[in-house]
């Protein structure tokens, strides 16, 4: 296609037909103002509802404004963005706006990240002057992971783009209209009844506090001063390399050490890592895939293949609302969240002797789906669940400031043992690609008892949605599918239901966009996707620097299995390690 | 409140099946499932969205949005007052007033016994008649709130 060429501003610009005036003016250093519009291009999402009007620029030769974010250029056309007249509309805009928007904002918690106060700031509004009472009420809607403020939802529709285009889970739209309109499940149902897979991305894109987390740091705070309690901290493999950014660092800034010290400062009395029993699902769902595998290649008809990674909980849910007729494909292996807490009331609490109720288990993680997991019935015992409390890595970051620390201020630590001795493996669970990855490597020594020479498999890297490779492990060819985002999980599930042509073995799917390192509890990225690509080489920095990179070869596995469990898919490991799924009708 | 029957879903299944495509329908497709069950109650919706392939959040979304659409069973007699720009600056609003009082149910409402409801509508593209009533398909022109009574009678058994 050829270029156009436009003045904006009276610079000149050259740029590809099709792109918008906002995209011809960020070329030439102006940066138009915007709310609704939000272009995630490596999700390819791109939010143009042009709703909120907050972009109009002036367009030599027309009328009326035009909203810069919708409006692709033409040759020769003249654009101005900073007229009296488009400043004066500009502001009245977002004066409508605020006007009937509630005032919170010194209690609401996008305060300090709200992109309509930043505008507000930006423009010098002191007062709004069109007023008249607030016209919608609607309430709250609490889930264990998510909370819904309509009150505050500006109509953008990002959520509703993330929710049904990007995701395909259709769990939101807009209802209703003129002041009543807001988006929402279908008949106005908690969003607990509805499919949504509490994957917290409608929560990374909202611009405004009416998609927040569930916030639990006071109940984090409750147990801290307990004395009765022994409270247990895990830290997900992607919050090392997000939580930095919450204090100044720049993205991807692996902040591993600090981070176990903040726990420690906050008082934790014992600080672990997921990535532990992120090793500890790979020999269990490793053993598992080479179980049905070789039952499969052996021509038993009763197993299925391909067999799907479980580690992420938004994806549970979407298989068990969206998809029945799959139910039985996903390993039975708990995630490592799970995995975590049901073996730190066993096996730890066994070794120090203390009855399970005795330990508060916290998870930080980069997820908001984690919340809802820990609640899930199945997760606990007598009613006392594996996991007590989920946070986000922005409570985290919240937690450890109210405590009047800086992160970047603190001395690295390293984490305790026996649950906190991990590998490479384990903390490539964070990114798209590193489950099967580190599946693969253990995998592979197992299958062939030989040792695997580069453990980097390069082919199973990158940031497509999906993405096909083949393994070969010493003749016997591994097929592996790979899928983030649950638009693109949805894919490679129908091409499963058609009968799997491709002949996929295993699949690894992680709900969200760049997997766990762009989770919905992870440090607001707004819009730029470059953060999550920095995460991702943050990752496997860490995964380079690890002394041990396969988690069969962590120590503290192999001892766990030699003095508690037996051996993977052992009697215990199934009633420690292993869940079910149930189908869900939801609406 | 009436039952939603098997032979209704099935009507209305066989009005989508005949449809060479469903893409963009759905607002028609609502339009027919209305006229079939008199309103749209939740399980109509879901069954709309399984049949069209579209998630029940945005069917209904689109429910929600027009003010034809309803959730609530419509009475035996609907009577629809017109509050569109002419009719409205003829005294519509004391018209509809009459009803409300005479029936003792708000706009949107139905009566226990099942026999009225009222609804506000837009245009109804007869404004040489306003205000416009119509009570099912029968147009009432230039009402005026004592006349209320005497329309009601017309339909009481």
């Amino acid at each position: 296609m050829s270029d156009v060429k436009v003045t904006i501003d009276g610079k000149e610009v050259l740029v590809p037909q099709g792109s918008t005036i906002l995209q011809a003016a960020r070329k030439v250093g102006i940066s138009i103002p915007t709310l609704c519009h939000l272009d995630l291009h490596d999700t390819k999402m791109v939010n143009k509802t042009a709703s909120c009007r907050v972009c109009v620029v002036e367009v030599e030769g027309r009328r009326n404004l035009a909203p810069s974010c919708a409006t692709p250029v033409v040759d020769g056309m003249v654009v101005r963005t900073n007229t009296v007249r488009v400043m004066e509309a500009r502001k009245t805009i977002i004066e409508l706006l605020l006007s009937d928007h509630p005032k919170e904002c010194l209690t609401c918690a996008k305060s300090g990240k709200c992109e309509l106060q930043d505008l507000s700031e930006k423009f010098g509004l002191r007062e709004v002057r069109i007023t008249g009472k607030s016209q919608s009420t609607y309430k709250k809607d609490y889930s264990e992971s998510i909370i819904r403020d309509m009150d505050k939802c500006i109509m953008c529709r990002r959520c509703e783009t993330m929710c049904n285009e990007v995701q395909t889970v259709g769990a939101l739209s807009a209802i209703n209209r003129g002041f009543e309109a807001v988006v929402s499940p279908a008949f106005e149902s908690p969003l607990v009844d509805t499919v949504c897979t509490h994957c917290g991305q409608c929560v990374a894109v909202c611009p405004v506090g009416a998609l927040t987390e569930n916030d639990h740091t006071w109940k984090v705070l409750d147990a801290l001063a307990d004395p009765d309690k022994i409270v247990v901290a895990q830290t997900a493999p992607a919050v090392r390399v997000a939580i930095g950014e919450e204090f100044g660092a720049e993205p991807g800034t692996i902040v591993t050490g600090k981070l176990v010290s903040g726990l420690k400062s906050i008082g934790f009395d014992y600080v672990f890592d997921t990535d532990f029993t992120a090793d500890l699902t790979i020999m269990e769902e490793g053993h598992e895939l080479l179980e049905r595998l070789e039952k499969f290649l052996a021509g038993d008809k009763d197993v299925k293949l391909p067999i799907l990674t479980s580690c992420c909980p938004a994806w549970v849910n979407f298989i068990e609302s969206q998809f029945p007729e799959l139910i039985d494909v996903p390993s039975t292996a708990k995630s490592p969240q799970q995995m975590f807490g049901s073996i730190a009331k066993s096996y730890f609490a066994e070794k120090l002797n203390v009855p399970r109720k005795k330990m508060v288990v916290v998870s930080v993680m980069p997820c908001l789906a984690k919340k809802y997991e820990a609640s899930r019935e199945e997760f606990s015992v007598d009613g006392n669940p594996d996991v007590d409390i989920t946070i986000s890595t922005r409570e985290l970051a919240h937690l450890i400031k109210q405590f009047n620390l800086d992160l970047n201020e603190l001395e690295d630590q390293e984490y305790d043992n026996p649950l906190g001795i991990s590998t490479g493996a384990g903390v490539i669970f964070g990114t798209t690609g590193g489950v099967i990855e580190a599946a693969v490597r253990t995998a592979y020594e197992i299958k062939t008892g030989k040792e695997l020479e580069r453990v980097d498999f390069k082919q199973l890297r990158g940031f497509d949605g999906v993405r096909v490779a083949s393994v070969d492990m010493d003749g016997l060819v591994l097929n592996i599918g790979i899928a983030h985002g649950l638009g693109n999980a949805r894919q490679l599930l129908e091409e499963i239901k058609d009968g799997n042509p491709r002949n996929l073995h295993a699949i690894e799917i992680m709900a969200c966009p760049g997997g766990c390192i762009g989770g919905g509890g992870q440090p607001y990225h707004h819009g730029d996707s470059s953060v999550l690509k920095k995460r991702q080489e943050a990752i496997y920095q860490v995964d380079r620097e690890m002394k041990i990179r396969k988690s069969h070869e962590n120590p503290a596995i192999i001892e766990l299995y030699e003095t508690y469990l037996g051996k993977p898919l052992s009697e215990k490991s199934h009633k420690l390690l292993h869940t079910h799924y149930s189908v869900k009708d939801k609406v | 409140m009436a039952e939603l029957k098997n032979e209704q879903f099935n009507e209305l299944e066989q009005f989508i099946d005949s449809m060479s495509s469903t893409k963009g329908e759905l607002i028609r497709v609502l339009h027919k499932a209305q006229e079939i069950f008199g309103y749209l109650p939740k399980e109509v919706q879901k069954f709309v969205a399984k049949k069209l392939h579209v998630s029940t959040a945005k069917v209904f979304g689109v429910v929600s949005f027009y003010s034809f659409f309803t959730m609530t069973p419509r009475g035996e007699h609907n009577i629809a007052i017109c509050l569109g720009t002419a009719c409205y600056v003829r005294g519509a609003e004391k018209v509809l007033d009459a009803f409300k009082r005479e029936l003792n149910i708000n706009t949107g409402e139905t009566t226990k016994d099942g026999k009225f409801s009222i609804t506000g509508v837009r245009c109804v593209g007869a404004c040489g008649l306003a205000p416009v009533v119509m009570v099912g398909e029968k147009v009432y022109g230039r009402v005026t709130p004592d006349m209320v009574k005497d329309i009601l009678e017309e339909y009481k058994d």
